[in-house]
């Protein structure tokens, strides 16, 4: 809402300044977005009277102008290349000495040869909002009107010398948006005095030769329509037309002005329809019918349909209720009586009407916002009593009112003890009263510590006592509330394993080396293809947005895989290389049970390229095994247990050789692996990355493993190793079974420590190395005892492997 | 004799001063003091003296053993020191070289922020609730005192998925769950944090970010408890000479509401870019929680009485880092998020 400082100052004896008020009217909880001084670096520019225009001698596209600007002696002679100047026009003149906005400062020139004494302004040169003037006042010379007096300031005549005061309104002050509203509150906070205009109520008499019948009651619930004749169709005052432009409005003529004054001024919408129009002298508020058309004003014909609430005369619809009135009953030059409609929407309705329409207008959006239907009449009213005193028309004696759903009024009860035990304050019941007498409320009654009051229907947003509280709050001011602290008993903290989970896996993922990214919840569904994933992948499973903002973000992710890869693949284009990536966050798979789907928290790391450890050591190529020494310190820090990994093959975005299943226990509880060679193209990556995830969710409702004290072997250990030579496609992790299976309890560890494959290699074989550590807690071993059962353990190797020994 | 062991004295001494190894040390220790050395040699022929002589003789060749051991003890340790010495001299480093570089993992500025806001709240006894991101139109909306048509969901258009179920466009549903999931018992003091969804993207809104909702009810809970909340919340977050300014607002599940800014603090109050000048920086809503949604969660308004607040964490991580532009947030440039 725009509120012009001089056009408030009508209504209520504003003691302040511009800036003073627009700092009470934020803490009053009315937040100002902006103060704005209209003249704003406009100095010594005045209405000037151009008396001759002759072409420049020396220039083709250059005129010379003779201009009055009312100071004694001869007129200025001003240079200038605009076309749109005429003898006998009015307009504004910067002279010699002047300023225009952006700190010009106007000094005497020289135009090819001839002087010139000032410059004659545009629209634009003064920083009119374009908006609100014509495309010739903008691109030529401004022309100001027969009014202006010559050597007035221009910012005088073009009501310039004026702040406007943007407030961004809360959902529950729409009735703010009337400029009699805004007064009111100012006169609570500043405790001026308020001045409503006045209107004479006896035009109640008398019979007008029209109808109104409201068929859709649902959707109207008041209907007001006044006559006015003897039209004289012609520009509105200079006060009028100033108020309409510092609110943003243009003006047009006096009878669509007063009608946007009024709205302006009390919040209520009117329309003007030229009653000559109206077939059968009638209004009918009604659905539209099925494909109903309408020209609106601005020329458009508008498809209707019966959700829609439309004004109709006998014949057809004359306007969409609340949106926009029709072309065909415009008030014109040739428009005789008018019929002024005051009346009150459904605000749902109308609020859908403007969107399936595309229309949003002042009216409109007042209307969504919540009008006050008691405020009707005397909207009406008043637009009668300004038309009149302007000599746009004189009003008929008659008003129709259908008023099938009146306000009810209500009361609310104000308890001091309950205002202070919300508010932690010690009001009395008079000071409470004091504060809510500024907003001039009836007090109906009062009982003790309690008091009855009127709520006014023009404070609809307030329902109940918490809300009257709020005013008291907001009267005093919420910083002179003393400040405590709660005194409810301290709780632990109590965190859900998942929760615990959560930060240990950052902190571990972390401390590992991994940086953390915050990628989109929403992905592209397109994601799924760049990962090769079939059809029936269960990952093709999405939850879809239904209004997503744009198709890249318009399904919830069922992995972090895709955020991931397109955090990598545009640090890539920045020639980043070397990334170690993780993401903590929810995937969304489909409903199992109730409306809402299943949110579960992963775990996903991407890594690829080199580590450079520095200048004196070498770099290190980040590999599958770099990934899952990650996983496996990162599940051992948080189960205390270590993993073990399953090679998969039938991943589409894992390479079928170098995937596997990350299995606690028998639980898969996760995945990693190098990216499948295909899915490396599709992204374009032109080196490996290697990516793995885990279901955090499920690792939460594991066991976490006991720590338990193992008392430090009091008998040394012993020692030895084996180099095993193995067929590659028997795994490394059997041999580790071997010898947890032979070596029993004596094996305190093991410890794979080389893997080789070369010349001394039979090809299609791996040479493993191995340590085993054995250790009795009873005794000390003896060599011979080791020797024997290091080789039963290389005898069953080679058995049940088809191992070899080198 | 005795000129004989004098004689091997003193060669013995010289040839322990040029020696330069240890080795040739020990060569000496033979040389002279060994079964076979020149000095056993000569005491060998000790039978031949007269009992007069030989404790004469016999003392003098001790002395002179002592004095030889002792010569070659002390040369012994010389030597050693000079080749530390040496040793060290050889083997010093430039330190200023770079050390060994590990790679260096980072948590998300959002994450290091939140986890402050948590710990402040969990310091004031606070517990940590988490709700799910896509949610009932009934949580986000309805249970918060926002009925359908409510003119405050435009202020918050949202992505839907069906006509029941959305993003949700803030963590104030979780105050929902959690007094379901409680009434009647008391107090309840819960910070939810996590991911909201509202349907705006530009410069300076993303259609993804993080918000934290704390919120206390319990007998007795005013509005000043409130302002003493955030005051110590705004003072451990930003500094202990923050001030915090409370301006009446709007939230459909608050009554009395509040937009809650701080003394602005790049300038601490005097006014600059930051702050557009007018030395405050919005940064929360808060308010008392709405009676209506205390009676529709099973709590009784007249007995109960509580606060809630909600702030958005990308607003305090720029504020914080000084990070100008929100999209960074979420772009995850390695070298913006190696920063932190
Ligand atoms: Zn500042």
């Amino acid at each position: 809402m725009r509120v012009s400082y001089n056009w408030l100052k009508k209504y209520v004896d504003l003691k302040v300044s511009p800036m003073e008020l627009a700092d009470k009217l934020t803490m009053a909880g009315l937040e100002v977005a902006s103060v704005e001084y209209l003249a704003e670096g406009i100095d010594k520019v005045v209405v000037g009277k151009i008396l001759k225009v002759e072409p420049h001698p020396n220039a083709d596209k250059l005129v010379v102008c003779s201009v009055d600007v009312g100071t004694p002696g001869e007129p200025l002679q001003i240079v200038t290349g605009a076309t749109n100047v005429a003898a006998g026009q009015l307009v504004p003149v910067a002279v010699v000495g002047a300023t225009l906005p952006g700190d010009f400062k106007i000094r005497k020139a020289n135009f090819r040869g001839l002087p010139s004494y000032g410059m004659l302004c545009s629209a634009d040169e003064l920083k009119i909002n374009p908006a609100l003037v014509s495309l010739e006042d903008r691109e030529g010379i401004m022309s100001l009107g027969p009014d202006a007096q010559i050597g007035m300031p221009v910012t005088t005549y073009l009501g310039l010398d004026d702040y406007v005061i943007e407030i961004e309104l809360t959902p529950n002050r729409a009735d703010c948006l009337s400029m009699i509203n805004v007064a009111r509150e100012v006169a609570a906070i500043t405790g001026s005095r308020l001045n409503l205009p006045s209107l004479d109520l006896d035009r109640m008499q008398g019979e007008l030769p029209c109808s109104v019948e409201i068929e859709a009651d649902d959707l109207c619930s008041r209907y007001i329509a006044l006559m006015i004749e003897d039209i004289q169709l012609g520009p509105s005052p200079r006060w009028m037309q100033q108020c309409l432009l510092a609110a943003g409005m243009r003006p047009i003529n006096n009878v669509v002005d007063v009608t946007n004054f009024v709205m302006l001024e009390t919040g209520q919408p009117l329309h003007a329809f030229d009653y000559d129009t109206l077939h059968g002298r009638k209004i009918i508020v009604r659905r539209a019918k099925p494909n109903e058309n309408m020209m609106s004003l601005d020329g458009v014909l508008r498809r209707l349909d019966p959700e829609m609430l439309v004004i109709a005369d006998e014949d057809r619809a004359v306007g969409i209720a609340g949106v926009m009135g029709g072309l065909e009953t415009e008030v014109t030059d040739a428009t005789k009586t008018v019929l002024l409609e005051s009346a009150h929407f459904d605000n749902m309705s109308i609020r859908k009407t403007a969107r399936k329409l595309g229309l949003r207008s002042e009216a409109s959006s007042r209307f969504e916002k919540g009008v006050n239907r008691e405020g009707a009449l005397f909207a009406a009213l008043r637009a009668v009593q300004l038309m009149e005193e302007m000599g746009a028309g004189k009003g008929k004696m008659g008003i129709i009112d259908v008023y099938p759903h009146p306000w009810e009024s209500y009361e609310i009860t104000l308890r001091t003890k309950r205002t202070n035990q919300i508010l932690g304050t010690d009001f009395t019941t008079q000071e409470i009263k004091n504060f809510i007498s500024q907003l001039d409320f009836t007090v109906l009654q009062e009982e003790g510590d309690s008091i009855r009051y009127l709520i006014p229907s023009y404070r609809q947003d307030i329902t109940r006592e918490i809300d009257l509280i709020e005013e008291v709050a907001r009267l005093y001011g919420y910083n002179k509330i003393p400040v405590t602290m709660p005194k409810s008993e301290m709780t632990p903290e109590q965190k859900t394993p998942l929760q615990s989970l959560h930060d240990t896996v950052v902190d571990t993922a972390a401390a590992l080396g991994l940086t953390e990214i915050v990628s989109y919840s929403f992905i592209n569904p397109q994601s799924f293809d760049k990962l090769n994933l079939p059809q029936e992948h269960p990952w093709r499973q999405v939850v879809q947005i239904a209004n997503p903002l744009t198709e890249e973000q318009s399904v919830m992710r069922t992995s972090l895989l895709p955020g991931l890869l397109g955090a990598a693949e545009r640090n890539f284009s920045r020639r980043q290389t070397a990334l170690s990536l993780f993401e903590v966050g929810r995937v969304f798979l489909p409903s199992v049970s109730g409306p809402l789907p299943q949110e579960r928290l992963q775990l996903g790391i991407l890594i690829s390229g080199q580590f450079k450890p520095g200048w004196s050591w070498p770099v290190q190529e980040l590999d599958f095994y770099h990934l899952k020494g990650m996983l496996e310190y990162l599940i051992e820090q948080v189960l205390g247990t270590k993993l073990s990994f399953k090679p998969i093959t039938g991943k589409p975005f894992l390479h079928p050789g170098r995937g596997a299943e990350v299995l606690y226990r028998d639980q898969v509880i996760g995945e990693m692996g190098e990216l499948h060679p295909d899915v490396q193209e599709n992204y374009g990556f032109s080196q490996r990355v290697y990516i793995g995830y885990l279901d955090l969710e499920r690792i939460a409702a594991l066991d976490k493993k006991e720590i338990r004290f193992t008392p430090i072997p009091r008998f040394p250990s012993v020692d030895r190793h084996m180099a095993v030579l193995l067929p590659e496609e028997v795994s490394s992790d059997r041999i580790g079974q071997v010898i947890r299976e032979i070596g029993g309890s004596l094996v305190a560890s093991y410890e794979l420590f080389d893997v080789y494959r070369g010349p001394q290699v039979p090809a299609g074989w791996k040479s493993l190395a191995y340590g085993i550590t054995y250790q009795d807690a009873e005794r000390t071993l003896t060599d011979e005892e080791v020797n024997q059962l290091h080789d039963k353990i290389k005898e069953a190797i080679k058995e049940q492997l088809g191992a070899d020994f080198r | 004799m005795k000129e004989q062991l004098q004689k091997i004295a003193g060669e013995a001494e010289l040839a322990c001063k040029n020696a330069s190894t240890q080795e040739e040390l020990e060569n000496i220790r033979v040389r002279y003091l060994g079964k076979k050395g020149a000095l056993t040699q000569v005491l060998r022929g000790m039978g031949k003296l007269s009992a007069e002589e030989r404790p004469v003789i016999g003392k003098f060749a001790n002395e002179v053993k002592e004095m030889l051991e002792q010569k070659i003890e002390t040369r012994v340790r010389e030597l050693k020191s000079l080749a530390k010495e040496m040793q060290i001299k050889k083997e010093t480093i430039d330190v200023t070289l770079p050390g060994v570089r590990f790679i260096a993992g980072r948590k998300h500025p959002l994450t290091q922020v939140l986890d402050e806001i948590k710990h402040i709240f969990v310091t004031m006894g606070y517990s940590v609730a988490e709700g799910p991101e896509i949610e009932l139109d009934y949580y986000n909306f309805e249970a918060l005192n926002i009925p359908k048509n409510h003119p405050a969901r435009d202020m918050q258009d949202s992505f839907y998925i069906s006509d029941e179920v959305l993003l949700r466009t803030h963590t104030s549903p979780v105050q929902i769950r959690v007094y379901e999931a409680m009434a009647p018992k008391l107090p309840v003091k819960i910070i939810a944090p996590g991911k909201v969804f509202r349907r705006d993207d530009d410069a300076t809104h993303s259609p993804m970010f993080h918000q934290v909702e704390g919120f206390l009810i319990d007998e007795h809970v005013t509005f000043g408890d409130l302002k003493g909340t955030l005051l110590t919340f705004v003072r451990k977050m930003f500094g202990a000479d923050r001030e915090i300014r409370l301006r009446p607002s709007y939230f459909p599940f608050t009554e009395p509401s509040a937009e809650v800014d701080i003394s602005c603090i790049m300038c601490n109050g005097s006014g600059c870019r930051v702050c557009s000048n007018t030395g405050w920086l919005e940064i929360l809503g808060s308010g008392m929680v709405h009676p209506r949604v205390l009676e529709m969660t099973g709590y009784d308004p007249e007995q109960v009485s509580g606060f809630a607040f909600g702030m958005g964490v990308e607003r305090i991580a720029m504020l914080k880092y000084g990070i100008d532009d929100l999209r960074h947030l979420f772009d995850n440039d390695v070298r913006f998020l190696s920063q932190f």
